[in-house]
This record gives structure tokens, C-alpha cells and sequence, in this order.
């Protein structure tokens, strides 16, 4: 609750971003539309013929066996996955209606809408609390004024349920505080640019029950104003946070991954159509 | 279930005979006695015998290399008298290792302090014959010719090293240019002095000699080693942290600047002091390029320069009548030269401690 107000707050406050220009609105959070995708690293086949709606405002859980290509696909929302070598797709996504791998569009662009948090907390170790919530638009080249600055950094700490434990010592270096803590800065850092969407690859599996709890409670305030895609091995997670879920699986030894099923997390968890969804949640394999 | 109750049935088929924990050990410090007994024996050899030291050495090591693995496989057993010898032979190594750093510092201080005086600092050698004169010409040379070369280098080898980890990562280009890197460490100086010398004789004609062409020479030494050395320290900034920028929609060129750069900036600056350290006492390339003089010139792009090398050589090597006091010079300048490239090495450690990213303070 106190999420919608600080998130009305900025609504209201000119705060300039590298991503919107000026004055307009912040637009409602989107959807995703995955249609038919294939990715291939090289001439590894790594996911195969994906077609996913993903709704907006809500929580997607990917859950799935290692090595399946749940990371690889969420990558793929932001086109993170091209920062490997030989990366390529095929198929289509669309965020909001706009295709992402249209040709001309740039993957900077990109992902300055559709943030990323990842396994392993890694806040920028030359700078400060402060420094690195305010890297996505400084390191952009944005100049803020003092004032924007630090309500931009009030705004994303508090977003990301950290600014009671570091108001008194944004100045020290961030990679001073706990692994939760950082955890939860990098998500401050990656809702300070305001991003549409929140890809977050395995966020609490280098974290302590604590830490995963405190994570997990910001998700389910995070998905009011973001579309938020999280992968994840732990099931009572998936079942815990997200509203949908879509199972992974490989087609088999050496094949691609590929899709098994989605819907309703409830419904996934309770009444799965395909027995080796039941399998895995059930704890039969993977 | 092998976590079950002793008292249970599975526990009586157990062998009745409990292996012992148990082993007989040397006392704690027995190699350090045995050290101090073989030195004993050694000195003894020596003094009391009139054996020569280095024999008198080598028995006493045999002693200890032998003797004291022998007693332990008596009663330790042989997987510590292996470890015994073993300490033994890489302790040895170590100590033989530090032999000719020992002794070089040893001479060079003493043969070189007693010379160090305000005049030694502060005259040129012009019109100085015998005694007094000293080296004042020569350290801004080589204060000047080091730095023109890392001014040229340092650019050179770190947006190298940039391409190499940021850009060109395992393509063929890249593959290349580490190919040609490494060729490059191993020119010998003497060939990258003849290099900037024919270089210079192409536009200045036979017999150039000015301060530029020697810092071209260690330029061409200098490089390769900056981009080793750089191209090490950027691969060590975590992928992650370039991932998070590319995340948060920061281009790759502004990612290199503002996230992989800062983090690797101690490395970075530590490899290039070192970098400057290795070339600073090059001798062949500048005896070729930049001769050596009696006075001071402070201008890299016209004529002779003296340098602490080419002094330190050009003083044993036409000493002059009477020798004693340029012998003592040349020993004075190596002292001071070494005594720079000490400061560096320090300098490298300050910024290393003060710049490296701090988890906590």
C-alpha cells in the first residue's frame, strides 16, 4: 500500500528518466506475447516453439528442470541473451503490442523498459548505495539535480522495501551490505529507470530464507505497477508469489526445451493437463 | 541403516579390532632444529675443519635433506617423510632463489650509497673530470624518455586490451592480434632500438640520435607488456557486473567506461607502473637511439641525452684516468636507478590499497 502511494508520488513529481522524455504519463504496465520462439546459440537448438501470453500487472512464474531454457527464454524478453556470441531467434515477442525483434530496433532501447534482476545480487562495487541506484540513468548520460536525484533514490529504495535499513548511509559502498540487501538494491537500481517490465532470473536462490521472504513480499507489491516474469527452481516460490505459471521441460536427452504447459498458477499446481507437469511439482523428477 | 543404535544387532557383526588414530610424531619445530643442526654442522665444516663453504654447504644440505626424512619415515611413516622432503627441497629452491636478489642489493648499496651526495644529485657531468660531477643530466633522460614511451604505450596497450576483452573476445582478429602481442614480448631490446633507429634514419638521416627515438624503442617494449597486463585485469572484472549494465539499457562503450573501467582501475594502474618499471632500466635500445652526454638536455627532439642506464654503462665501460671515481658513479646511478624502480613498485602497492573497490569501510 505504501508502494502506491510513493509510485503516485513519482507520478506526480516531473522526475525526468532515461526512458520517458519528458511529461507523459507513465504508461500502464504491458503484456507480453510470445509467438512460436526459437533460440539458438550457434547451432544449439536451447528452446523450442514457444507461444506464451504473458498478462500485465501479474506475476509469471517459469518453473522447470535445470538446463531446460527457462533462463535462456526470459533473456530472450530483453534480448539479453544476444550478449552471447552466436545468439539468434526466431519467431516473435511483443511487449505492449510492439515487436522486439523487429529489424531496427535496438536492444538498448529495449532494455531500458524491461529491467533485469539476476541470480546473484551485483551492485557495481566502485560505487555507493546511492550511486548505484542512480546508475541506470546516470551511466545513460542523464544529469539529475540534486533534488531529483535523491527522490529518485528515495522512491526506488522504498520500492524495493530497503530505505529503512540505508537512509543513514547512502554514501557507503554497496557492496558493504548483506546479500538480501543487495538483492534488493539491484531491484531498486532496476526500478529506478521505470522500467513496463521485471525479468527476474532466479532472485532468491543465493539467498537466505529471511532475505527470500522479504524478496517475495516485494514481488507481491512490486506486481501492482510492473509486469513481472520470474524464474525460478523453488515451486513453493511459484506457488507463493506468481498468479501464472509456465512449466519448462526438455523434449528429451540432447533436444531443445520447450514448453510443456501454462496457466492459473492454482490451476497448475492442482490439476495440471500433462503428467510430467504433475511429475515435476509433485517432486517425481527433476 | 548405518546411523542405527549401538545397540542394535547390526553393531556386533562389526569388526572387534578398532583401528588406532594414532601416530607417532617429531616434535613440534623438528625441522627447524634439523635446520639448525645442519647449519651448525656446516659452520662447524667450515670453521673448525677448514672445509671450503661450499662444500661445507652442500654436506650440511644433505644432511638436513636426507637425515631428516629418514628419521621421520623411522617413526612418522612415509606419507610425512615425503612431506618432509619435500619441504625441504622447495625450501631450498626458495632460499637459492633469493641467493642473487640478496646479493645484487647488497653490492649495488654498498657500492652505491657511499657515493650519494647533494653534488651526485644536483651536477651534470659536464666539464667534470675525476672526482665530483654526477647525475643530474642523466635522471631527467630517463625521468623523460620513460615517460614520452608511457605517454605513447600506455594509450596503445590499454584500448588494445580494451578490444581484446570487450570487444573482440575469441574472433579471429583478436585471436591474431594476442598471436602478434605475445611475438611482441619477445623481441629483444637490442632489435627494438635498431627499430626506432632506422625509423629516425629514414627522416633525419645516419647517425641520429635524440631522446624521441629511444622512447619509440621502449614503446615498442613497453606495449605488449601494458596489454598483457591490462587484458588480465579487465577479464577479472565479473560478467555480471557487465550484465547488470547492459540490463539496465547502458550501451556496451559506456559500459566499458563507467562500470568495467573504475572496477578494474587498481589492476590497471598497478600493471602499467610495472609496465614502466620493466622498460626504465632498458640499456641496448637507448645506447643505440639516444647515446649518451655529459650535460644536460631536456629536450627529447634534439640530440643526445644521457640516461641512468647508458650512464651507469658508459661510466665502466670508458672510465676515464683515474677510473675509481666513474666506477663509483656507475654505481651510484644504478643504485638510484633501482632505488626508482623500488618507488614504482610502492606507488603500484599505495594505488592497488586505495583505489581497489572496498566492500567496507
Amino acid at each position: 500500500m505504501s508502494m502506491r502511494s510513493v509510485l503516485r508520488d513519482s507520478a506526480t513529481a516531473p522526475v525526468p528518466t532515461a526512458s520517458a522524455a519528458g511529461t507523459s504519463p507513465r504508461p500502464a504496465a504491458i503484456g507480453i506475447d510470445v509467438e512460436d520462439l526459437d533460440i539458438y546459440y550457434g547451432d544449439v537448438h536451447a528452446v523450442r516453439g514457444v507461444t506464451l501470453a504473458i498478462p500485465a500487472q501479474s506475476v509469471t512464474a517459469v518453473i522447470g528442470p535445470s538446463g531446460c531454457g527457462k533462463s535462456t527464454f526470459l533473456r530472450s524478453l530483453n534480448r539479453m541473451h544476444e550478449v552471447a556470441r552466436g545468439a539468434r531467434v526466431e519467431g516473435t515477442v511483443r511487449v505492449d503490442g510492439r515487436d522486439l525483434y523487429a529489424p531496427g530496433v535496438d536492444p538498448v532501447l529495449v532494455r531500458r523498459e524491461i529491467g533485469m534482476v539476476f541470480q546473484r545480487p551485483n551492485p557495481f562495487p566502485t560505487m555507493s548505495i546511492r550511486d548505484n541506484v542512480l546508475a541506470g540513468v546516470r551511466l545513460n548520460g542523464g544529469r539529475l539535480k540534486k533534488d531529483e536525484a535523491e527522490a529518485i533514490v528515495e522512491r526506488s529504495l522504498r520500492g524495493a522495501n530497503l530505505w529503512d535499513e540505508v537512509k543513514d548511509r547512502l554514501n557507503r559502498p554497496g557492496a558493504g551490505l548483506s546479500g538480501g540487501q543487495q538483492q534488493r538494491l539491484c531491484i531498486a537500481r532496476a526500478i529506478a529507470v521505470e522500467p513496463q517490465v521485471l525479468l527476474m532470473d532466479e532472485p532468491c536462490s543465493a539467498l537466505d530464507p529471511i532475505s527470500t521472504s522479504a524478496i517475495e513480499d516485494l514481488i507481491g507489491q512490486l506486481k501492482d505497477s510492473y509486469t513481472i516474469v520470474i524464474v525460478t527452481h523453488n515451486m513453493q516460490q511459484a506457488a507463493r508469489v506468481s498468479d501464472e505459471t509456465a512449466f519448462f521441460n526438455l523434449a528429451g536427452v540432447g533436444e531443445p526445451g520447450q514448453l510443456v504447459e501454462s496457466g492459473p498458477t492454482t490451476k497448475i499446481f492442482s490439476n495440471p493437463d500433462n503428467p510430467s507437469t504433475e511429475a515435476y511439482i509433485t517432486g517425481r523428477f527433476g | 541403516m548405518t546411523t542405527t543404535a549401538p545397540s542394535t544387532p547390526e553393531r556386533d557383526t562389526a569388526p572387534a579390532t578398532v583401528r588406532s588414530w594414532h601416530q607417532p610424531q617429531l616434535p613440534r619445530g623438528a625441522g627447524w632444529y634439523a635446520l639448525l643442526l645442519a647449519v651448525v654442522l656446516a659452520s662447524g665444516l667450515h670453521v673448525g675443519l677448514g672445509l671450503a663453504l661450499i662444500p661445507s654447504l652442500l654436506v650440511g644440505w644433505t644432511v638436513l635433506g636426507l637425515g631428516l626424512p629418514a628419521l621421520s619415515y623411522a617413526i612418522e611413516g612415509r606419507r610425512k617423510a615425503f612431506d618432509r622432503l619435500v619441504t625441504v627441497v622447495v625450501s631450498s629452491a626458495f632460499a637459492l632463489a633469493m641467493v642473487p636478489l640478496v646479493s645484487i642489493l647488497w653490492t649495488v648499496l654498498k657500492n652505491g650509497l657511499p657515493v650519494l651526495s647533494s653534488e651526485f644529485f644536483t651536477y651534470s657531468m659536464r666539464n667534470v673530470v675525476g672526482e665530483g660531477g654526477g647525475i643530474y643530466h642523466a635522471i631527467w633522460g630517463t625521468v623523460l624518455v620513460t615517460a614520452a614511451a608511457a605517454v605513447m604505450a600506455v594509450p596503445l596497450g590499454l584500448l588494445t586490451a580494451i578490444f581484446l576483452v570487450e570487444y573482440g573476445g575469441e574472433g579471429r582478429l583478436a585471436k591474431i592480434i594476442r598471436f602478434l602481442v605475445d611475438v611482441m614480448t619477445g623481441i629483444p631490446s637490442i632489435v627494438a632500438g635498431l627499430f626506432a633507429y632506422a625509423l629516425f634514419v629514414i627522416f633525419f638521416g645516419p647517425g641520429v640520435r635524440m631522446g624521441f627515438a629511444g622512447a619509440v624503442a621502449l614503446t615498442v617494449l613497453m606495449t605488449p607488456v601494458v596489454v598483457r597486463s591490462c587484458e588480465e585485469m579487465l577479464q577479472l572484472v565479473p560478467n555480471e557486473l557487465r550484465e547488470a549494465a547492459y540490463a539496465l539499457g547502458v550501451p556496451r562503450w559506456r559500459t566499458v567506461v563507467k562500470v568495467v573501467l573504475p572496477t578494474a582501475l587498481a589492476g590497471l594502474v598497478t600493471g602499467i607502473t610495472l609496465a614502466v618499471a620493466r622498460v626504465i632500466g632498458e640499456t641496448a635500445p637507448l645506447l643505440i637511439t639516444v647515446g649518451i652526454t655529459d650535460s644536460t638536455n631536456v629536450n627529447l627532439f634534439d640530440g643526445r641525452m644521457a640516461t641512468l642506464p647508458v650512464f651507469t654503462y658508459s661510466s665502466i665501460m670508458s672510465p676515464g684516468v683515474p677510473p675509481e671515481p666513474s666506477i663509483a658513479r656507475a654505481w651510484g646511478a644504478a643504485l638510484v636507478l633501482m632505488l626508482i624502480v623500488m618507488v614504482l613498485n610502492l606507488v603500484a602497492r599505495l594505488v592497488t590499497y586505495f583505489f581497489s573497490p572496498k566492500d567496507k569501510r
